[in-house]
């Protein structure tokens, strides 16, 4: 099997050369992840097959359970897939079950939670990627200002995680996944935790940060409506095993506003999409 | 006054009020009941004798030594216990393996144990410097057990998506959330220490403040051992504030530390 897939692979790798343009930022191909344990064995993820072009915004949403955590941590690096390929700008992440560190340090990633590290201030926290990279204090400085400014959170620097409301903390989560201007952003049900209306204006902080971040951006969500209004594409994992049961183009002008959601288009895609996934069982 | 000031001033009135009231009941209860002051001496008595004992040269000495046999202990309890904590923590079959040793030592009585160190190490300070260690070693030690496996996985995640080195996670991310653990293990570890030492004091030797508490019992002096027990606390306040001190140096992002700074200022 992996013999047979990098013999079709071969080809297209060489050609990537001559044509770099149009290599797509990120690339599935045919990736799936089994768990194993003692008694069973779950197919978690079967044959994603998928292409993300440069700043293209892709939501992903699916049932709990579909997978979309498993395919997210897969990517993110923190998973290994048990076959299939991942390439970021054609570079694969995963050789076996060790991950690409080279390639890791291109992404971003955004949890549920924000998993800030309450020991250092807000500043710090956003620039512990570039402390960890190495570069020096007057840069970590400059561009943590930078993006609490681009995150909103201009004046906070100096502040600390536990003096900042939920969805504040969720944008120093972002904050800190954009510092070291990565090609890809994964977000796994960012806004999840955060309540109805909080979680509205981070949508639209969201849409607004990706724009001027320029930033090609993974989200996953189990919000179908969320996804509608975020994505260029929505994908639709089904359950058991987790595969794309659709994949659909969103094409609202951009910056789109909460307006966008009462237009009757909107309605109709959210209910062919809920549709979809009630008729799933 | 505003509620929050009230709240920071609070217990600065409270505590000084109720050891008034503690100091006149103690006096109360002694001149209706008709005690002898051998038995019971009246707190007016005790001061009296406190000021004396204080006053002696003598008695510091014997304080000296005893904060140096304790903060000896400790510091032996503190290196052993974050470095067996951290291996026990750490590496699971090694825990596995060591775990009914480690409680069966837990439930011997240590104190007991004070003879036999007096006939190994003679009446020196070393005697009560490994007791003070043994009884601070144990809470500190299992703290730090639990602070090292409880760092979260969300943050390890976070670790791991940024390509952190396994020194890079030690320093910004492990060693950062067990701190609390340790301090938490340091404050009941102190106050194990002085046990430690006072007792051990109290068994063999002819020095230290648990010297000083045996002596004045044998020659009756009611007062004078009441105030060498006013001494002992003031010693164990002392270094509890120390190691409180050293808390809030160290971990002031801790809920512990600012809940604690919300409300006494």
């Amino acid at each position: 099997m992996s013999a047979h897939h990098t013999d079709t692979l071969a080809p297209a790798t060489q050609g990537e050369d001559d044509r770099t343009t149009e290599v797509p930022k990120l690339e599935l191909i045919g990736v799936g992840k089994e768990f194993r344990t003692k008694r069973t064995t779950t197919q978690a993820l079967s044959g994603i097959t998928l292409s993300i072009s440069d700043g293209e915004f892709v939501a992903v949403i699916g049932r709990s359970g579909c997978g979309k955590t498993t395919l997210l941590r897969t990517l993110a690096g923190l998973l290994s897939p048990s076959e299939g390929r991942i390439l970021v700008e054609g570079k694969p992440l995963w050789s076996g079950s060790t991950v690409d560190s080279s390639v890791v340090s291109q992404l971003g990633v955004v949890f549920q939670e924000a998993n800030l590290f309450p020991w250092y201030s807000v500043a710090d926290n956003i620039a512990l990627p570039l402390k960890l990279r190495g570069d020096d204090k007057r840069y970590r400085h400059e561009r943590a200002c930078e993006l609490a400014e681009l995150v909103g959170l201009q004046g906070f620097e100096k502040s600390y995680p536990r003096e900042l409301s939920g969805g504040m903390r969720q944008r120093v989560a972002i904050a800190r996944a954009l510092s070291t201007h990565p090609k890809l952003l994964l977000m796994d049900e960012p806004f999840g935790a955060l309540d109805a209306l909080t979680r509205e204006r981070m949508n639209l902080e969201l849409q607004r940060i990706a724009l001027a971040a320029r930033a090609t951006v993974v989200f996953v969500t189990h919000d179908i409506t969320e996804a509608v209004f975020l994505g260029d594409r929505v994908v639709q994992l089904s359950p058991r095993p987790g595969r794309i049961s659709e994949i659909r183009p969103i094409t609202f002008a951009r910056p789109r506003d909460m307006d966008v959601q009462t237009e009757p288009r909107f309605g109709a895609i959210v209910r062919e999409l809920r549709h979809a996934l009630d008729g799933e069982g | 006054m505003s509620k929050e000031r009230f709240s920071k001033l609070l217990p600065w009135i409270s505590t000084p009020l109720i050891l008034i009231v503690f100091f006149l009941l103690w006096d109360l209860f002694v001149r209706v009941n008709d005690m002898s002051e051998l038995v019971l001496p009246r707190p007016g008595t005790v001061f009296t004798a406190l000021g004396e004992v204080v006053s002696n040269p003598e008695t510091w000495a014997h304080a000296r030594v005893t904060a140096m046999e304790t903060i000896g202990g400790f510091a032996i309890a503190l290196v052993c216990g974050i470095a067996v904590g951290a291996v026990l923590g750490k590496v699971r079959w090694i825990e596995r393996s060591l775990r009914p040793l480690i409680v069966a030592s837990q439930v011997v009585p240590k104190v007991a144990l004070i003879p036999l160190f007096v006939i190994w190490f003679g009446f020196g300070m070393t005697s009560k410097v490994i007791m003070s260690a043994m009884l601070a070693f144990f809470p500190i030690m299992l703290n730090v057990q639990l602070g090292v496996r409880s760092v979260e996985s969300g943050q390890r995640d976070v670790m791991k998506a940024l390509n952190a080195s396994r020194w890079q996670t030690f320093k910004h991310l492990e060693l950062k959330s067990t701190m609390p653990y340790v301090f938490a293990g340091m404050e009941v570890g102190i106050v194990f220490a002085i046990i430690g030492t006072i007792v051990g004091e109290y068994l063999g030797g002819s020095e230290g403040l648990g010297y000083l508490v045996v002596r004045t019992l044998n020659e009756l002096d009611a007062p004078a051992l009441f105030a060498v027990i006013i001494l002992l606390s003031v010693l164990g306040l002392l270094l509890y504030f120390l190691v409180n001190g050293l808390k809030r140096f160290f971990i002031p992002w801790h809920e512990s530390v600012y809940s604690q700074h919300d409300v006494n200022g």
